[in-house]
């Protein structure tokens, strides 16, 4: 069970090689990748967090979602910084006996830092503006529902 | 009381700083009791706290709604809905 918050791009068949290595007892490993979608006229987009809090908060959600199901292993990794269309954001992995607990696990990980740790993207456009990410409601709904 | 604010994305921006450390009247108990007065503090503090129910707080690095207390606090954390991910 780890987070990381990092400037560098992240690979993912070493983090899952990393996070299983040695390990006969799992079952089944769900990676979900966030990447940076160039819609809109995005140039590129800037990514800051809230040093201390920004750790402490993803540990407390894989922490809850190691309680509530049978994860074997988990990785949370999610990069700051500037970061352009097509590049990797977030990389949420988990590691179960079967596979259903580490497919919903990786979903409730991924809603919930959505909702809880604090990043905040701030978008450059190809003409030169730059706008604040809004919040989606659609995230706020998609956290509620594992309540 | 002394505590440290630190602001983040555009609270930061409108306020003109990431973080200063303030001296509170003894009359602030509470999250929203803190953000009603800052927005008194100024325009750019008018700009930031203007809008009711947007901010959010975070209190020594936990998530805190606008009716927890100040009391004992550190660090207090202003800023917008997150949008990470």
């Amino acid at each position: 069970m780890s987070v990381r918050v990092q400037r560098e791009d992240f690979d993912i068949g070493t983090e899952v090689k990393r996070l299983t290595a040695g390990r006969t007892d799992i079952g089944a490993v769900v990676t979900f990748t966030g990447t940076v979608r160039g819609d809109d006229g995005l140039a590129s987009m800037a990514l800051e967090h809230y040093p201390g809090m920004t750790e402490d908060e993803l540990a407390r959600v894989e922490a809850e979602a190691t309680a509530r199901w049978p994860l074997l292993a988990s990785l949370i990794v999610h990069r700051v910084g500037t970061l352009a269309p097509g590049d990797n954001i977030v990389l949420v992995v988990t590691a179960s006996l079967h596979r259903q607990a580490a497919f919903e696990a990786a979903e409730f990980l991924m809603d919930y830092l959505k909702t809880r740790a604090p990043f905040w993207k701030r978008e450059l456009t190809t003409d030169g503006t730059e706008r604040w990410v809004e919040p989606r409601e659609s995230d706020d709904r998609a956290a509620v529902r594992w309540k | 009381m002394t505590v440290k604010l630190l602001y983040f994305a555009w609270v930061r921006e409108k306020v003109g700083k990431a973080e200063e450390i303030l001296d509170l009247p003894v009359d602030l108990t509470t999250v929203a009791d803190l953000l009603a007065w800052l927005k008194g503090r100024g325009p750019e503090y008018a700009e930031a706290f203007g809008r009711p129910g947007v901010v959010r707080a975070a209190i020594d690095k936990r998530h805190v709604q606008p009716a927890a207390s100040i009391a004992g606090a550190r660090e207090i954390a202003l800023f917008p809905p997150v949008t990470g991910g």
